[in-house]
């Protein structure tokens, strides 16, 4: 039985796959890419990885879908969306014929692995030190908490990156169009009644985080989705970019983990946590990042400023 | 083979392949911007499920790789997102980089 559903959903994710590259319609390729990474977080979830399910649902699908058909519509705007002649047969001959040798020599190569133990062990001998139950939020901020704190870098960087490409007239105003909804109408109903709600979550997912699948990213994600919704629901604006408390709120994080790995040398070791302490140092950790995380994944959906401060 | 797809770590692994080489078809053969960013995305994809699929043993996924996985999803969506936002500036501009409108001729006198 569960071996029917294992085939049935890989065929299924490889079908979205196919339609989500080679679609026609570019908005319905996007749309087959979302379905696509939901179906991914299912096997993810069969898998037993419930905390990369959570994060290629929230993240992988959610957040890149909504970035893809902000993209669409910003083609769209210019003129950029042109039918695209297609590619000549013999073109598409040699594609099909690397791409199957690509994937045949990983298949290959995934055939020949040699079992293994990994480090699942190794993991759970050493989480307790950490005092946290979820071994892969161990191994997110304590193990290679060295990744994690580059990781919320990249995205920091990436937000800078985007901002960089903001005309200089508008430099450091607002992104986005305004959004004006009828006062009693769904939208604004909905801005109002869920972002309580996403914000319970949010918390609950950072505070579960250490002994059960969530965690600063999953979290983030949902507040960053409150953060939309209220956007678009014209509640409120977005806010200006050059505002001081919104910079500082992008890089509270970054700041405050690096801040906590550099006060370790004070415990006696750089990047490592106080003996004892490890517990309420990473929470503080997760929920600084939980912030950042919202703030940078909404400001890189909304884009570079598009109206003057 | 029968035998490798009844076994669940290696099958999501060689769908992970299979996403891979597929991923790679389309980012060669597309040209519109989003096109390649999703052939890029299932790419991503296609290598984590194949990490997480060969790292699978009995009761789960190993949480190193489940560790690396997330951060390489944020990753991914790092590099999306800008690439995204290039792609629009790219098409405002006239899809031409040496020259831009007449807007943009303003903001280098400003820069001065």
């Amino acid at each position: 039985m569960s071996h029917a559903f294992d085939l049935a959903l890989c065929a299924l994710i490889l079908g979205a796959a196919v339609l989500a590259v080679t679609g026609r319609n570019v908005f319905g390729a996007i749309v087959f890419y979302v379905v696509y990474g939901v179906l991914l977080a299912l096997a993810w979830l069969i898998l037993g990885a419930v905390d990369v399910a959570l994060a290629e649902a929230a993240i992988g699908a959610g957040v890149t879908g909504v970035l893809l058909i902000g993209a669409w519509q910003g083609l769209a705007d210019a003129g950029g969306l042109e039918d695209e002649a297609p590619r000549p047969v013999f073109l598409r001959l040699a594609a099909v014929a690397g791409a199957g040798a690509l994937g045949g020599l990983i298949a290959l190569a995934v055939i020949s692995l040699p079992g293994g133990d990994g480090l699942t062990l190794a993991v759970v001998d050493n989480q307790d030190r950490l005092e946290l139950g979820n071994p892969v939020n161990a191994v997110l901020l304590g193990f290679r908490a060295y990744d994690t704190l580059l990781e919320t870098l990249v995205l920091t960087a990436a937000l800078a990156a985007v901002w960089s490409l903001t005309r200089t007239r508008v430099w450091g105003g607002v992104p986005g169009p305004g959004h004006v909804t009828r006062p009693d109408g769904v939208m604004a109903s909905f801005g109002r009644l869920l972002p309580p709600a996403g914000l319970l979550v949010a918390v609950y997912l950072v505070w579960v985080g250490a002994d059960a699948p969530g965690g600063a990213f999953q979290a983030g994600t949902v507040l960053a989705a409150v953060w939309i919704l209220i956007v678009l629901s014209g509640l409120q604006d977005e806010p200006r970019l050059n505002s001081l408390p919104l910079r500082l709120m992008i890089i509270a994080g970054p700041a405050v983990f690096l801040g906590a790995g550099l006060a370790g040398a004070a415990a006696g070791a750089v990047m490592g946590y106080p003996d004892g302490h490890a517990k309420s140092v990473i929470l503080v950790i997760e929920y600084a990042l939980t912030l950042s995380i919202a703030a940078t994944l909404a400001l890189l959906i909304a884009g570079p400023a598009r109206r003057a401060p | 083979m029968m035998e490798l797809l009844a076994d669940r770590a290696s099958l999501f692994a060689l769908t992970g392949a299979a996403l891979v080489a597929l991923g790679f078809y389309g980012f060669i053969i597309q040209r519109a911007p989003i096109r390649r960013l999703i052939a890029f995305n299932v790419i991503g994809s296609g290598i984590f499920l194949l990490f997480g699929g060969a790292s699978y043993v009995g009761g789960g996924v190993d949480p190193v790789p489940q560790a690396l996985i997330i951060t390489g999803i944020v990753v991914a969506l790092a590099l999306t997102a800008f690439a995204a936002t290039l792609a629009v500036r790219l098409a405002e501009s006239g899809g031409d980089d040496a020259d831009d409108d007449g807007d943009d001729d303003e903001d280098r006198e400003s820069d001065r």
